[in-house]
Order: structure tokens, then sequence, then C-alpha cells
């Protein structure tokens, strides 16, 4: 499971407030922290500051390459934010996200070819979005093969399958565990990638929604995750899925992190 | 006839829409009760302000004070619109004019409308007229819209931080162009700092503060 650790988002009240002061103990800290706690990528977003996104993302990417190598997803819908992101990033990097708006294509697929970037993909074209299986499908296989065609091997291909929310539509949960699978058998070798908190937009008690979505996306084949890796149950619960979904050769994984106390109710 | 009415209004708050909703099954909903209410004799525009919107009303209270959560706004407005159905002929036939009227819409690039849709539900339910040009809409659409409806308040919203920059461009067309029609925007990354910033008339955090906002800015009770 390829986890990229959600915390450095400007959109984040705490994190917008550490970045307008420029608290660089502050970000460093979440950032190793999520490195420790197993995180693959670290997301960064400077969304927040409009019109200075620019300024704030490259502080913030300076700020975590001084305690990190840890490879980084450059979070934003601006082309010229994640050209940016990608110059200053060094090393494996990942670019979220490029959906099938032509326009979208046209300036960021450049970017992935330039970077040798990852990429997550969203199957949404100008149309707007959809809660109808069939065109959401139709739409991400149109976009990998396009990917493809230009010359992204298909591993490096995130497809997010767009979770909308339970609350207003009972078939969205459904709708994106299909989706997981279709795209799984259809393009093995491309990554299945989700932004979890979406799907309980509008209910009580959501993070308990969001882990128990996060394990059954994983045993439709999710392989990849936009999460918190500070929550602990989270953590234990995907922990468990992994062993329990094959991923966790022998469980060896799953018994040292149990030995260890990470899989325990309480801190 | 007081019974009715209030009896309209607890099945918008419940979500009976009619007799085949799922909630209070085979109870008469607030289809039946409303054409109940016509044939009974009452007004148009008592059943819609002291039944549907009154509903309504409640709902937005209590989703505003995380009581109730986003299914149960759902079912509400569903059984609001079923009543507005019957009511429609009757309330344009006695020539009442709704509270006030709303431009809305998603700006340029951006295609999240849930919040936008819950938006318009809520404001429909307090007695607005609801001109809805759905998503990715360019600022000469919303422009067209204000000419034709000088009154109307305009509601804009945006989930990408890129696209909300797009809302200060807005209103200042709009400025320039002369329409004085009061602006309010929302939306995950808008604040009221942002709104204050662009020269937004309100900036609403939720669907019911929507409802609240524009009647203070428009100088509804």
């Amino acid at each position: 499971m390829i986890l990229i650790g959600e915390l450095l988002n400007s959109t984040r009240g705490p994190i917008r407030r550490a970045m307008a002061d420029r608290d660089e103990k502050n970000i460093q800290e979440l950032a190793k922290k999520q490195e420790s706690a197993g995180a693959g990528y670290l997301d960064v977003n400077a969304g927040a500051f409009a019109e200075k996104e620019l300024e704030f993302l490259e502080w913030l990417i300076r700020t975590v390459r001084e305690v990190t190598p840890l490879p980084l997803c450059i979070d934003s819908p601006k082309p010229e934010a994640l050209a940016l992101g990608a110059s200053l990033a060094q090393g494996d990097l990942m670019l979220n996200s490029l959906t099938a708006e032509e326009d979208k294509i046209q300036s960021v697929l450049p970017l992935v070819k330039e970077f040798n970037a990852k990429v997550i993909a969203l199957p949404m074209d100008q149309s707007g979005l959809s809660d109808d299986e069939e065109k959401i499908f139709s739409i991400a296989c149109h976009l990998i093969e396009r990917l493809v065609k230009e010359g992204i091997e298909p591993d490096r291909i995130f497809l997010d399958p767009l979770i909308r929310p339970i609350s207003t539509n009972s078939s969205c949960g459904q709708i994106v565990l299909n989706l997981l699978l279709r795209i799984r058998k259809e393009f093995p070798d491309v990554h299945r990638v989700c932004g979890l908190s979406n799907i309980s937009f509008g209910l009580p008690k959501r993070k308990l929604l969001n882990r128990v979505f996060l394990t059954m996306s994983m045993a439709c084949g999710l392989d990849a995750a936009i999460v918190d890796p500070l929550d602990r149950e989270l953590m234990a619960e995907l922990r468990a899925a992994e062993a329990l979904v094959g991923n966790d050769p022998f469980c060896m994984n799953y018994i040292q992190l149990a030995r260890s106390g990470a899989l325990d109710d309480k801190d | 006839m007081g019974n009715l009415s209030a009896s309209i209004m607890d099945n918008v708050i419940c979500g009976n829409s009619d007799l085949n909703s799922p909630i209070r099954k085979g109870q008469p909903g607030v289809k039946e009760l409303v054409q109940q209410a016509l044939q009974e004799g009452m007004a148009p525009q008592e059943i819609l302000n002291e039944g549907l919107v009154k509903g309504m009303d409640v709902i937005g209270k209590r989703f505003k004070a995380n009581e109730i959560y986003v299914p149960e706004v759902l079912i509400a407005a569903r059984a609001m619109k079923a009543g507005m159905e019957i009511l429609k002929k009757p309330l344009a036939a006695s020539g009442a004019k709704p509270v006030g009227t709303m431009i809305i819409g998603t700006v340029k690039g951006d295609l999240h409308d849930i919040g936008k849709n819950l938006v318009a539900m809520m404001m429909e339910g307090a007695g607005f007229q609801i001109i809805d040009l759905e998503i990715d809409v360019p600022k000469e659409k919303f422009m067209t819209a204000m000419r034709q409806y000088p009154e109307a308040i305009v509601g804009m919203s945006a989930l990408l931080t890129n696209t909300m920059v797009g809302m200060e461009g807005n209103i200042k067309a709009f400025r320039e162009s002369g329409l004085t029609n009061p602006v309010i925007i929302g939306g995950a990354p808008v604040d009221e700092e942002f709104a204050n910033k662009i020269h937004a008339d309100g900036y609403a955090r939720d669907a019911a503060t929507a409802v609240d906002v524009s009647k203070q800015i428009l100088g509804i009770k």
C-alpha cells in the first residue's frame, strides 16, 4: 500500500496558520512524523493562499526538504504550481492531479513527461462530475489509454475514481468499489488511489465511515491512499487490511506492528 | 386549518413526501396534505408560509446546529418539493410572488455541484425562486441573468482553490458593468476573509447560513 500523507495541506486551518506564520519547526515536525508513520509520499498544498500560492508552495517545499528526502506529491489544480513544485521537489515525484478536461491534459501532461513524474488521474471531463458508473468508467479508460499512448507507463498512473458522498446519493460507495474492481481488471498495472474523506461528507462520525470504506476499497483493489498517517485507528485497520488482502507476506509486518504496540487501542 | 399547516410542516421536517414514501409509509405526506388544504380553501400563500417554509426553517436551524445531517436535509427538501409541485399553479394564479430570487452557479472551471445544490434547496425551502445556472458558469452568463433579474441575489460557489480566485474577477466585472445585485459566496476553500477581500456582500459557510445571509442582505424579515 502506497501512503500519501495528507497533512501538509493549506486548506486545513492549523496548517494554513503555520504556513502564514512561516512556522518551519511545526511544518518540519509534521513532515517527519508522517514519514515515520509510514507515508511514502508527502502531499504538499499551498492552494489556500490563492494568488500567493507559488510563493508559499516554494517555501513549503524548501522547508520540508531540509528535513526529509521523502518523495513529494505536489497538490494543486493550477498547472503553474505543479510546474514550480516539480522543479523544486528533487527525486521521485507525484503530481496531484490531472483530469480528462482537455486544457488540463495539455498543461499537465508535459510536466508528467518532463519530470518523469507519477500522476493522479481523475476521470472527470468538461461535462462535470457524475454518479453514473458507466460514464466514469468510460472516461477513466479513455484517459488511461491517452496517457499510455503519450508514453506514460501504466504504473506511473494513479487513477482516483472520484469519491462522491453517500449523504447525497446512497449508491456512491458501491459505485467506487465497482470502479476499483473494473479498473484493476482492465488495467492491472495502473495504481488505484483515493482521497477517502469525501465519502462521509454530511454525516456524523466521519472517521468511522472513512476507516470502514478504506478497508472495503482495499478489498476491491485500492493500492494507494491519501490519508492522515498519524491517525492510529485508521493506520491499525489499514495494516490489518493489508494482511487480510494478502499484501503482507507471512503477515510479518502485521505481527511486528502488533508487538511494537502500534496496533493497540490506545497510546 | 391551523392543524393542517402544522401537519404539513411536521411532514416536511420528517421527510414524508407522499403516501408512498418510505417515511411514515402509508400515511398521507406533504403532497396529499397540501391537496387537502387547497380543497379546504386554505390560501396557497398560507400553505407555503405556514407549512412548507416553516418546516424547512426548522430543518435549516437544526442543520446549522449539527443536530441533523445532509440526508435528513435532502429528504425534507424532497418533501417540500412534492408540496411545491401541487402548489405552483394555485400560487401563480393567486398572484403571489416569491420572497426573493437567487441566481446560483459554480464559477468557471469548477464542476463541483454538491454544495451549490444544497444551497439552492435550502433557498427554495425559504420561499426563494431559484435561477440555477448549474456548473462551470462564465461571468457573462451570470451577468445575463443579473440583467434579467435585477432584484436577485447572486450565489457563487467554488470547491477548488484556483477557481475560487475567479470570483474576484467576476465581482469586479459585475460592478464595472453597473450591475448592483448583491453577491454571496461559499465553498470549501472560501472563508469570510476572502469574501471581504474580493468585496463580496456576504459569505455563507453552509446551506442554512446562505438563507440567513441572503435574507439579511435583502432585508427580508
